[in-house]
């Protein structure tokens, strides 16, 4: 579904991501750690489109299709779905009205009929449920005044009702409570199925207690240092990022 | 000294044409008034950049202009067929319908009014009601130091006359449409309106101007309201005259004890649109809210001033006035906070906000705070920004495209006051106006 060579990518001259390489299969769930300041931002936000970080080198085919070629709508409208670590507030826009006129506008793309009021708001009702919010949230300006927590599940309904193919989380879990986590852990597992792929950016292990990925890599310095089933996020949580450090050094002086 | 090239002449012979079809009307006592304010404004001239309260607005393209004032029977075949896309609800059953500026009783309504309340046209009002209107004409707005007041005073001769008496709520809006259809040549349209809500009365009042086709016309409208002690008063303006029309628009509220008033002024035509808001708190405990917005595009040059004078202690006034720039348009500002020795206990808020869509727009603004009492509360802001973009990379990364995404966040821009407005079916007609302004200014600036 996604394939990453060799992407190198940065911001104003600094080169953050140094040659990511990444394949990523439908019904896979794919975790990336790493320290702060290591790229994993930078690469959710690349895949989503921001035209901030410039990309110097690489390639990502997203099914088949050019993925650094295309727009942040294009990308959306085939699929893709990056949940925001720091989800923006707009003023005097609901997050219905947001919310159908993405809808519509990824529908459209997929020649399917777009939903009328009635379809719309029969179809959210029964999404808020997934993430525990009151149908009275919609009516609220997209994330004003929203609670942390309430931002995140609200990426998380947005994704719910967009049903991505490719759902990349950057950093969802941060400065959530243990209730919004589970909140937002089970909202991820429902929507997972065979067709889809999640890739999961996140500091902490304590996310992959919920939402179990099939593979770990481990993100220093712009690459991919290592990769591993779930029990390498374990041994990350217990020993912290040096040991990869270490291990790595040890490598290129071995070397 | 009026400046040069200004075609002054015009208005002393169009002045002596206009007496004549005022027939016996000319004998009246207003009539002394009118010839005053003729020789006050030939002396003043219009207005140059040179006058600190026109420094960003050069007004030569109206004082160039050759313009003659409007007939009644130009535009008379208007049908109430035409008129219906401007009304904010259909059959609204209190209007007074204007036609370059002469009143249009075929298109107006007047039904059902609760005793005691006056609806009717100036012209009439000055002979049926005669001390109350020449008691209050011209007391407010004075004509002595403003040229465009002067020129208003001269050719006075119709306008709209709401009267509303004490204790009295009226449900109904009340609307004034003015609509503007030009002649063969240029016009010029006058109108005058006189609002009275007496003690704890409660009125709202609409005013609308609107070009039909897209004449070549200056309007030149002074609207008084005279607000009693604890009246309510709701003003909305929408000013939608052509691109190539003038609009000098003159609103002055006289507040009374413990009154409130609520204006909300418009602005989305003109070649050059000038809106004077003043409101004198001139009794305690008065609150006043007076907010803006402007859309321009193209050339178009829409400027606001206010004027919020606090003349006694313990009145409140609330501030928001906003600027949608686009094309090659200029936005001014300039908000006075006048705050009396006496007004002790004033709250002021002052809030100035402008997008600019095009790198071309430009905004001249400016708080301007005189304050002379010491316990007092007065704030103000101006913020002039762009599209935020992280905002619009949002709203792309859900799938809504660029041109949608900006749309839809100049509109959310434009709703911090759009929804300020009470009187419902306007507020919905006004959001489906500016979606397709919006939209329309978008495709004339990507020509």
């Amino acid at each position: 579904m996604l394939d990453i060579v060799n992407l190198h990518a940065g911001i104003a001259g600094n080169e953050i991501l140094r040659g990511i390489n990444l394949k990523v299969n439908p019904g896979e769930v794919h975790a990336i750690m790493g320290p702060n300041g290591s790229g994993k931002s930078t690469l959710a936000s690349v895949l989503a489109g921001r035209d901030t970080y410039d990309v110097a080198a690489g390639t990502v085919t997203y099914r088949g299709m050019d993925l650094l070629a295309m727009n942040p709508e294009e990308r959306a409208r085939e699929g893709i779905f990056l949940a925001f670590q720091y989800p923006v507030e707009i003023p005097g826009v609901s997050n219905s009205y947001f919310l159908k006129a993405a809808l519509n506008a990824v529908r459209k793309h997929r020649g399917l009929e777009e939903l009328d009021a009635v379809d719309f708001l029969m179809l959210v009702k029964e999404k808020l449920k997934l993430v525990e919010m009151e149908p009275s949230f919609l009516n609220r300006p997209v994330n004003e005044g929203f609670s942390g927590g309430e931002k995140k599940r609200n990426e998380i309904f947005q994704m719910a009702v967009l049903q991505p193919t490719l759902g990349i989380l950057d950093e969802t879990d941060s400065g959530l409570d243990i209730d919004a986590l589970r909140i937002v852990a089970d909202g991820v597992n429902t929507l997972k199925t065979k067709e889809n792929a999640f890739i999961v950016v996140t500091h902490y292990q304590r996310l992959l207690n919920h939402i179990i990925p099939d593979f770990v890599h481990v993100l220093v310095d712009g690459r991919i240092v290592k990769s591993g089933g779930k029990e390498l996020a374990l041994k990350l949580e217990e020993k912290g990022y040096d040991w990869v450090r270490e291990e790595l050094e040890q490598v290129t002086v071995g070397s | 000294m009026p400046g040069h090239g200004q075609n002054l002449d015009q208005y002393v012979s169009n002045f002596e044409r206009f007496e004549k079809s005022l027939n016996g009307e000319s004998k009246q006592p207003l009539h002394a008034v009118r010839k005053a304010a003729l020789a006050r404004f030939t002396e003043l001239g219009f207005p140059t950049t040179r006058d600190e309260e026109w420094r960003f607005t050069n007004v030569a393209p109206i004082a160039k202009e050759i313009f003659v004032p409007a007939l009644p029977s130009d535009g008379h075949r208007l049908g109430l067929k035409d008129i219906e896309p401007y009304l904010f609800k259909a059959d609204a059953p209190l209007r007074m319908v204007f036609v370059n500026g002469h009143w249009a009783p075929a298109l107006s309504a007047v039904e059902s009014l609760p005793p005691g309340v006056r609806v009717m046209s100036l012209a009439r009002a000055i002979v049926a009601e005669h001390d109350l209107v020449t008691q209050n004409l011209s007391k407010y707005v004075r004509f002595d130091g403003n040229a465009f007041a002067a020129l208003n005073m001269a050719f006075l001769k119709d306008g709209a006359f709401v009267m509303v008496p004490d204790g009295v709520e009226l449900s109904e809006a009340v609307h004034l449409l003015f609509l503007q259809t030009g002649g063969s040549s240029p016009v010029m349209a006058t109108m005058r309106n006189v609002i009275v809500a007496g003690i704890a009365s409660r009125v709202s009042i609409v005013e609308s101007y609107v070009g039909i086709g897209a004449p070549t016309s200056f309007t030149n409208a002074v609207t008084e309201f005279i607000v009693g002690d604890r009246a309510i008063v709701e003003h909305d303006k929408l000013q939608v005259e052509s691109t190539r029309s003038f609009h000098i628009g003159t609103t002055h509220f006289h507040q009374g004890g413990g009154s409130g008033v609520v204006s909300n002024a418009i602005a989305l035509g003109g070649r050059i649109a000038r809106n004077d808001v003043t409101a004198v708190l001139n009794a305690e405990g008065c609150t006043c809210t007076l907010n803006g917005l402007s859309v321009a595009t193209g050339d178009q040059l829409i400027d606001n001033h206010t004027t919020i004078d606090h003349a006694k202690p313990g009145c409140e006034s609330h501030e928001l006035y906003a600027s949608i720039l686009d094309g090659k348009s200029r936005g001014v500002f300039n908000g006075k906070i006048l705050v009396r020795k006496d007004a002790q206990k004033t709250d002021a808020k002052q809030t100035n906000r402008t997008l600019l869509l095009s790198d071309e727009a430009t905004i001249d603004t400016k708080p301007q705070l005189e304050i002379f009492a010491d316990d007092v509360k007065c704030t103000h802001g101006a913020t002039v920004g762009q599209l935020d973009e992280d905002q619009v990379f949002y709203l792309r990364a859900r799938g809504i495209d660029l041109v949608e995404a900006r749309d839809v966040l100049t509109f959310a821009f434009a709703r911090a006051v759009i929804d300020r407005i009470h009187v419902d079916p306007l507020r919905e007609q006004l959001d489906a106006m500016l979606h397709t302004r919006l939209r329309q200014g978008r495709v004339a600036s990507e020509v």
